[in-house]
């Protein structure tokens, strides 16, 4: 029971092709506008795309192809869509919420029902089954929309960044709550959290542009990012270069001196990247004398406040940002402002080196 | 201006409510002028006399059967405006409007051409034994041609305001596109149908020019209330303004009501 | 209701109008001629004419031939129901001059001392059958009327020619089944010219009006309910001599002609 799709839509940018095995939950990473959305839309058959195909399990969601054009309705298709909002039919209490799908299928209200109050049970909200949507929060409406589209019992289940309209304190409930629902079962989830993608998913797609540009376990992409994004997603700098015995050498020839995986047998000439959390960069002003390695000027864009520390954004070329985090006593005694050229400093312990 | 504790700043000019209050006279001064006319101790032998009540209970029947069919037409029509767009949905939007800004009179013209003896479809119809001219199925289609509009605009307008989001989400949930508009698209709209039904049937109510050249003036037939009023005022104007204040009585109470229904389902919009 | 003696009535109303406007004129400069219709130069100045709907086109034609042969005059027309004029000059409308289509409007007026001296009787209107060009029902009496699946249009009995439609079926007892009972002649000739109906009942002079697109079938009973048209001064005319003058022209022998040609009886 496996999923496969590929799909291309021309007027949106789109094209991409995955797969997905029985019950491994998928990831879907990207920035805005990337073409997620349009990803799980075309998946769930609220948007056409104009050409592909795509199976789930036994069942064809669509053919589109020259002479074969082959559309199956959304209501046929297993997929049930969990969105950013709860949506939750505004005139129907949260057990009939939870009851439309089964009661949709042809269950009978009282079936319905039964399977409504287990999905209740499941996601913690059974004590609400009475309550209209207007009295739920956000992360208790969120909960129930959960129940609700696993009542439906979808194939696989779709979900467009659920944690996203939440609050940092109401947000962990859910997610621990879907980490138990999603743990059998075929999902794919789009999110901007990495931790989404840490807790919930076994594999990870970086999108950008309506191309696939990155794939793999979920712990590889986000500890090894070969993308800005995913980069950035993991909070690392990412540099790219080829490879070398002492680290990756970038087009502009500055060498970064990083640590291999010693798995790896290094092809030097291979692409690489190195990547090192703000945490391993420091902020010096003027030339810095002794280690000449891994040091390099940049010029700060901005501060920002980060936990307990200080971001310092800088960037070293026309399109290489990289960030550092200090104490804000070190940003004060150093005076930082944004448009400061300054030195970031590196140590070489924390990079790692591996190919693109 | 004084105004109760805990409001808001409303942005609106003083002088703004001068003006409203001028119109809102406009409107009132003229009713209060009529009520001022009335006989007062004839005005329950007049409103109560065998052919104003005939006249009162063809015009509520006749409404409430024009109000229904204005849903059963109206619905779909406003949700095929609300939903996908389409070439041609524009011209189809202006053309069901159309009878808002025509005179009744060229309503009836054209109803007659279409289902009067001679008309368009009439013709067939009189081969099938139907005859529509000085019926009241007459009175009715005269006032569903004229009241459609109404239930259209206002439903369309609850549509687009209520989006298609929660539609999808019932279709991806497993409901057929029927049960999605029974159970999900319908009751998130129902105070814009239920308001567009109250101004189509208070339209109806009021239908005079379509009906008349239309339908026709027989007592019990097709002589509504706003009928009755124009032949009374050919002999008795006392009758004909104490029939005028009923006929003002029953739109009040039609349209308060809708008010009234509108207000208590305010937080259900809101969650919209 | 007696025609001979409405007829007398009306005669001598004419008379003493005709001698008050001679009258009138001759007071004011040299002795009038006999005829009434002559114009008098004195007579000059505006009036205001409310005449019911029947007599839209005689009153535009005899309005029109008045101010060519009067120069100085305008006389504006106001063509409404009776009743409805009746309303209007009630609460106070400014005219100098009503033509009534019917004398128990004109007495409305008279009863509340609204009109200068009496109503002079000009004109009588009796019923006709009016048919589609074809005459699908193939009617040809006031009976054939009554007859089963035949789609009359009858006025209301509350508007002149309904009252009229009633006598008539009281006089001959005969009785219709409309199917409509409407609230003026356009709309009861409306429904015949489009043919909804297979036969109406209105005024012989609304038959020639329509002209081509109905057929008139008079009937002898008609003379049951001749409808007389009086014409009267308002009591709040501040130009009495032209709207004197004005009556007279329509009470002329020149005006009768007009009136004849639209199909309108002497009375």
């Amino acid at each position: 029971m496996t999923f496969d799709l590929t799909a291309s839509l021309p007027a949106r940018n789109f094209e991409m092709s995955l797969s997905l095995g029985p019950s491994e939950t998928l990831a879907i990473l990207g920035p805005n506008g990337a073409g997620k959305s349009t990803l799980l839309g075309v998946i769930s058959g609220l948007l056409r795309p104009e050409s592909g195909s795509a199976r789930l399990g036994g069942r064809e969601l669509f053919t589109l192809d020259g002479g074969t054009r082959r559309w199956s309705a959304p209501h046929l298709r297993g997929t049930a869509l969990l969105a950013q909002e709860a949506l939750l039919f505004p005139h129907l209490n949260v057990l009939d919420n939870v009851a439309f799908g089964p009661r949709s299928t042809g269950a009978s209200r009282t079936e319905a029902r039964e399977v409504a109050r287990h999905w209740l049970d499941e996601v913690d909200a059974l004590a609400l089954a009475n309550r209209k949507p207007a009295q739920l929060s956000g992360g208790q409406a969120q909960r129930v929309a959960v129940a609700r589209a696993l009542a439906a019992e979808p194939e696989l289940l779709l979900l467009d960044e659920p944690m996203a309209a939440l609050d940092i304190h109401t947000a962990p409930l859910l997610r621990r709550v879907l980490k138990r629902v999603l743990a059998d079962r075929k999902a794919i989830i789009v999110t901007h959290d990495v931790l989404d993608a840490y807790m919930l998913a076994d594999r990870v797609i970086v999108v950008e542009s309506g191309r696939i540009v990155e794939e793999g376990p979920t712990r590889q992409v986000l500890e090894r990012p070969r993308s800005h994004f995913a980069a950035g997603l993991a909070g690392l700098n990412l540099v790219a270069g080829t490879l070398g015995q002492e680290g990756i050498t970038t087009p502009d020839g500055r060498v970064f001196a990083g640590q291999h995986d010693p798995d790896w047998s290094l092809v030097a000439g291979q692409a690489g990247v190195a990547a090192f959390p703000p945490s391993s960069v420091s902020v010096f002003l003027g030339d810095v004398h002794g280690s000449p390695r891994n040091s390099f000027p940049v010029t700060i864009t901005d501060l920002e406040p980060h936990g307990d520390q200080v971001r310092v954004r800088a960037s070293s070329g026309p399109s290489n940002t990289l960030s550092a985090d200090i104490t804000p006593a070190a940003s004060a005694d150093l005076g930082l402002a944004p448009g400061m050229e300054v030195r970031f400093v590196v140590k070489s312990a924390l990079v790692s080196v591996y190919p693109a | 201006m004084n105004r109760r504790s805990g409001t808001g700043y409303t942005g609106v000019p003083s002088w703004v409510y001068v003006i409203a209050a001028a119109g809102s006279l406009f409107i009132l001064l003229p009713l209060v002028a009529m009520v001022a006319k009335v006989n007062w101790p004839q005005f329950i032998p007049l409103i109560t006399s065998e052919s104003s009540l005939t006249a009162l209970g063809l015009s509520l029947r006749t409404s409430a059967a024009s109000t229904a069919l204005c849903v059963v037409l109206g619905v779909p029509l406003a949700l095929v405006l609300a939903r996908q767009p389409f070439p041609g949905q524009r011209l189809l939007r202006a053309f069901v409007l159309l009878p808002l800004v025509l005179p009744p009179v060229v309503g009836g013209i054209a109803l007659l051409y279409t289902f009067g003896r001679q008309g368009l479809l009439g013709k067939s119809l009189e081969v099938a034994g139907i005859q529509i001219a000085f019926s009241t199925t007459a009175v009715v289609l005269a006032q569903t041609f004229v009241a459609l509009p109404f239930l259209v605009v206002s439903l369309e307008g609850a549509l687009r305001t209520a989006g298609s989001k929660y539609d999808a989400v019932a279709a991806t949930l497993g409901a057929r596109p029927t049960t999605v508009l029974r159970r999900v698209t319908l009751p998130l709209v129902l105070p814009g149908l239920a308001s567009g039904a109250v101004l189509s049937f208070a339209r109806s109510l009021g239908e005079f020019g379509a009906t008349l050249t239309f339908a026709g003036s027989l007592q019990g037939v097709t002589r509504t209330l706003p009928l009755e009023i124009y032949l009374q005022r050919e002999t008795d104007a006392d009758a004909a303004v104490a029939l005028s204040l009923l006929l003002v009585a029953v739109a009040v109470a039609v349209v308060g009501l809708s008010y009234g229904r509108r207000r208590s389902s305010a937080p259900v919009k809101e969650q919209l | 209701m007696s025609i001979s003696r409405k007829t007398i009535t009306a005669l001598l109303a004419a008379g003493a109008l005709a001698a008050g406007v001679a009258g009138c004129a001759g007071s004011s400069n040299t002795p009038a001629a006999t005829s009434p219709a002559s114009s008098s130069s004195s007579i000059s100045g505006e009036i205001t004419v409310f005449a019911a709907a029947s007599l839209k086109a005689t009153f535009t034609k005899l309005a029109s031939d008045f101010e060519a042969k009067n120069p100085g005059t305008k006389v504006t027309l106001n063509f409404a129901g009776s009743s409805g004029l009746v309303t209007q000059i009630t609460q106070g409308a400014p005219a100098d001059v009503f033509a009534s289509a019917d004398t128990k409007n004109m007495a409305k007026l008279s009863d509340a001392k609204l009109i200068d001296g009496t109503a002079t009787n000009f004109a009588t209107n009796v019923l006709e059958i009016a048919v589609p060009p074809s005459n699908p029902a193939s009617i040809a009496s006031f009976a054939d009327l009554a007859k089963s699946g035949v789609k009359v249009v009858v006025c209301a009995p509350q508007v002149p020619c309904g009252s009229a439609t009633e006598t008539i079926e009281k006089a001959t007892g005969t009785t219709l089944a409309p199917v409509s009972e409407e609230s003026s002649v356009t709309d009861v000739l409306g429904k015949v010219t489009s043919q909804e109906a297979d036969a109406g009942l209105v005024y012989v002079t609304d038959v020639k009006t329509a002209g081509e697109k109905v057929k008139g079938i008079p009937f002898p009973e008609s003379d049951k309910a001749v409808n007389t048209y009086p014409i009267a001064t308002l009591g709040a005319s501040k130009n009495k001599e032209l709207a004197q003058a004005f009556i007279a022209a329509v009470t002329s022998a020149d005006g009768k002609k007009v009136l004849d040609d639209a199909g309108f009886g002497t009375p």
